[in-house]
Parts: C-alpha cells; structure tokens; sequence
C-alpha cells in the first residue's frame, strides 16, 4: 500500500494527536529538572508545580495594593481592545467587501488602493498611531484594525467576486435592485466566509494587540507579560501564555460552532 | 410585429466575430430550440437575448419595447447551474421570485403570509411541496432545476431562457423534466428560448428548431467570421408539421 493511503486506527490517531502535546510537556519537564538539579532558585524552566501554584494564584488572590485581581482585569481589558478591533474590522470589512466585490466603479477605485495599503507592515504604523491616537485605548484598536482589515476586505471582496455570475444575473432578472442583490444575494453567502476570515485574522489581531499592551498600557495581557518579564517571572509569563492560547482557542471554536450553527445550508449537502 | 424580434444582430468580442446578421422574430407563445456546435454563438445570442450584453449592432426588442440594457424581470432565466440561491431554503426561493422586486427584497406582514401560501402552491404544482424548508444543496439536480424554473416563473417573465437546463441530468431525469416543461406549458402558454446540444430534445420540446452556424468558412483562420442562423426547421409535430404521416382511418380506435 502507498504511503499516502495509510490511514491512523481511531486509537493510534488518539495517541498521535496527543504525541505532540506530550512531547513538547516531557521536554520541559525534563530541561527544567536538570536546571533545578544543578541551581534551585532557577527562574528560566520552573517546576510544572510551581507554575500551578503560581496559576492558582493568579486566578483567585487579589493584588494587595489595588484589592483586584489583576489577571481577570488584564483578560477583560484585552478582551474589549480585542472586540472592538477585530469587531470594527468585520463591520467594515463586509461593507468594502460587498462595495469592491459588487460595484465596478468602486472595484476600479479601491482594489489597487487595499492592496497597497495591506502591504503596509502594521507594526511599523504603530509609532504613528501614538503620535496621532495617543498611547490611551483608541491606538491599540486602531493597530488592531489596521492590522487585520486590508487582508479582510482583500478576501471578502473576492468572495464577493466569486460569487457565480450566473446568480446575480438569476436575481436581476428577478427584479433586484443593487442594494436587494447586496442584501439577499451577497451578504448572506458571506457571512461564512466572514466567519472564516475572522478565524484567520484572530492570530494575527492577538499579535497587534499585544505588541501595542506591550509597548503603552496600564493593564492587559501583553502588558503583564512584558512587566513581569523584567523579574524573570517565568511561571508568571507561561501561566499567561498558556491562558492566551486557551482564550483564542476556545475563541477559534466558538467561530466554528457559530458558523455550523448559522449556516447549515453551507455544509448542507447530500 | 412579431412578439421577438431581433435585427441584423452582430457580436463580436475583441474585435472575432462570434454572430454575424442574425435576424429573428418570434410569435408570443413559441418554443425555440436553438441548437449548434460548439462555440457557435448560441449561448451568445442567449446572452444577447437576456440583455446581459449588448450586440454590437443591432437590437432586440421584446413586444416592440427599447431594447433592454440590463438583465430585469420581463426575461426569465435558467442556466445549466447556479440558478437557485443556496442559502435560501427551496420555499424561500420560490418567494424570492416575487420579493426580490421589492425595496428590500421581502415582503412583510400579510403580504409575507401570502406570498408564502402562494410559493407552497407552486412547490405542491412542481412536485417539490415535500422539501420546502430543505436547502438546494440536499436536493438532486433535477429537483434543483425544477426548482429553478418554478423560481423564474413566479417572478412572472414575458420570455423564457433556458441556458442547457438539462445538460447536466441523467437521461431518466432529463426526460422527466421534459414533460415537466410541457405540462407547465400546456397549463400557460409562453415564450421560451432553450439553448441546448441535445438535438433529440430541441426537436422534441420545440416549436422551431433554430441551428447556428458559420455560413463562410476560411481553413486558414476558423475564428474570422461570425456564426448567424443557418437553419429555421419546424418543428411541430415531431417536424413534420405540413404532412400526416399516419393513415387517418375514419375507424374508431378499437385499443
């Protein structure tokens, strides 16, 4: 049999789904054991017990100086930066989107313009943005939307494109206006893909979003990182990381179970 | 003046040919089968008559109105694929037919209950009464054009396209469609323009068969002129239309 035609067991694909978990967990635990072994108050590979504790007490003590606990604080303020970027990107996403993918007028305009534009290396804009933002929340949403929305509209408004013309013309001689052709045709096919865009983008807005904490915040989850990173905190900084990941994973998921949900008739087939 | 009429049609992309002096009129209530090899212009010309592109002479005027510069709901259409909307459910694009006219493109309150009692009795008169709240994508693609065709009617069109309907069904399927076709027609008459490469099945279903071809022909360069009508057959009663065949007996049939 061809290599290629090999196929996993449900119990060997179980065990080479989780191998690489447990590869990456073993590797650790043994690095940190030889640190430890030869210096005990070691700092780069901490014990996994003692970055348990350390979790357990990031989630539940309260900061002694502000009564709060601060990790919570530091999810929610990233979390709304968050929101709000990626949720203002969609909005203007689809508008450009269907705008660029269905009207030729604004095609000739803006699909050279967005294509420039989103070779603009976002991080480099950052500088700017606090010139011109200010270092207070609006920055970091703006870094956030310049970061994903060029690729956005890109994608989207090729969606839109292909889109079979035969559809559109069906719907014209239906009697649909452009904007009863946008509304009922266009933008119920893409909001699958919005969803699918959004997925693809969530890394990168991760990025943007703690690259911008990174640099000018009082609170959120780039910012922690990069405070405590100055005591060597690693059991602090894996802690976040690992919470991070969990929070755009569990994020990734949702968008999968919503996209099922909203539109079965996208995966509705025989 | 004929229902249909196109004159002196010409079409020529990038400066090739494809049709070349079409002319054509066509009575309210004709079937017209057009056949013809590939990349002769039929397809073209069904373009040309769902006023998705214009010629570049001539004009087609539909009961002597100016010639349309965009596809709208006087031209009913059903291509080959994509004619159905796959996020709507098979009743709601049957509503679509009659909504989509309409500002937003729904009807609202009373209108909305109508509209649906309405799309429910198509869907019990095309036999897809069953499925009405299943999405395009389960159903098999005869039911699909089927359901293509109930949607282009409900918007209620002075003329018919149909871009090879059938091309891509399976016999048996096929010829269920063609007596769903008749039957539609027998119960209201229309105008329907029916591209396919099926010449059985122009016969067939249509009144006249039109071929397209290229009437000159140079081996030197196949592209250089255009394709027009080169045959107007009749084809009503299986082309035979002037002749009975049949023995009339004056017997009672005793069968």
């Amino acid at each position: 049999m061809r290599f290629i035609n090999r196929r996993p067991g449900l119990a060997l694909g179980v065990f080479l789904a989780a191998l690489p978990f447990v590869a990456v967990l073993v590797a650790y635990i043994i690095g940190s054991q030889m640190r430890l072994a030869e210096n005990p108050s070691d700092k780069l590979l901490p014990a996994p017990a003692t970055i348990a504790q350390t979790a357990e007490r990031l989630f539940t003590t309260p900061d002694k100086r502000s009564g709060r606990i601060l990790l919570w604080h530091d999810t929610a303020a990233s979390l709304i930066r968050l929101a709000l970027g990626v949720g203002i990107s969609a909005v203007l996403a689809v508008i450009f989107g269907l705008l660029i993918g269905l009207q030729p007028h604004m095609r000739a305009a803006f699909s050279g313009f967005v294509s420039v534009v989103s070779m603009i290396p976002p991080l480099a804009m950052l500088p700017i943005l606090f010139i011109v933002f200010g270092l207070g929340e609006t920055s970091k949403v703006v870094l956030i939307v310049v970061g994903i929305l060029p690729f956005m509209i890109r994608d989207l408004s090729q969606r839109v494109i292909e889109i079979p013309r035969e559809m559109i013309v069906k719907a014209e001689t239906l009697g649909a206006s452009s904007g009863v052709i946008a509304l009922r045709v266009a933008l119920p096919q893409l909001l699958p893909r919005l969803i699918q865009a959004l997925r693809l983008s969530l890394g990168p807005a991760w990025l943007f979003l703690i690259a911008a904490e990174a640099i000018a915040a009082d609170q959120g989850l780039g910012y922690r990182i990069f405070l405590v990173r100055r005591y060597l905190a690693m059991d602090v900084i894996l802690t976040y990381v690992a919470w991070i990941t969990a929070l755009a994973f569990a994020m990734d998921l949702m968008l999968r179970w919503l996209s099922r949900r909203a539109f079965p008739w996208s995966e509705a087939a025989l | 003046m004929s229902f249909v009429s196109a004159q002196n049609i010409f079409q020529s992309y990038d400066g090739r040919p494809i049709l070349e002096r079409v002319n054509l009129e066509v009575d309210e209530g004709e079937f017209i089968s057009i056949v013809g090899a590939s990349g002769c212009g039929k397809s073209t010309f069904l373009r040309l008559l769902l006023a998705q592109e214009q010629p570049s002479r001539g004009a087609i005027r539909i009961g002597g109105a100016v010639p349309a510069a965009e596809p709208g709901p006087d031209r009913g259409v059903v291509f080959q694929k994509y004619s159905v909307f796959p996020h709507m459910s098979v009743r709601e694009n049957i509503i679509a037919g009659e909504s989509f006219r309409r500002p937003l493109g729904r009807f609202f309150g009373a209108a909305k209950k109508a509209a649906r009692a309405r799309a429910d009795a198509t869907l019990e008169r095309i036999g897809l009464g069953h499925v009405a709240d299943a999405y395009p994508a389960t159903l098999s693609g005869g039911m699909q054009q089927r359901l293509a065709i109930g949607q282009a009617l409900a918007a209620k069109p002075r003329i018919l396209l149909l871009d090879e309907p059938f091309g891509a069904l399976d016999p048996g399927t096929r010829l269920a469609m063609h007596d769903f076709l008749t039957e539609l027609r027998a119960a209201a008459p229309m105008t329907v323009f029916m591209v396919t490469h099926d010449l059985a099945e122009g016969f067939k279903l249509g009144d006249r068969v039109l071929v397209f071809d290229k009437p000159r022909w140079d081996p030197h360069d196949p592209g250089a002129y255009g394709a027009t009508i080169t045959y107007d057959f009749d084809a009503r009663d299986d082309g035979i239309p002037f002749q009975t065949i049949k023995e009339v007996a004056n017997v009672p049939d005793q069968t």
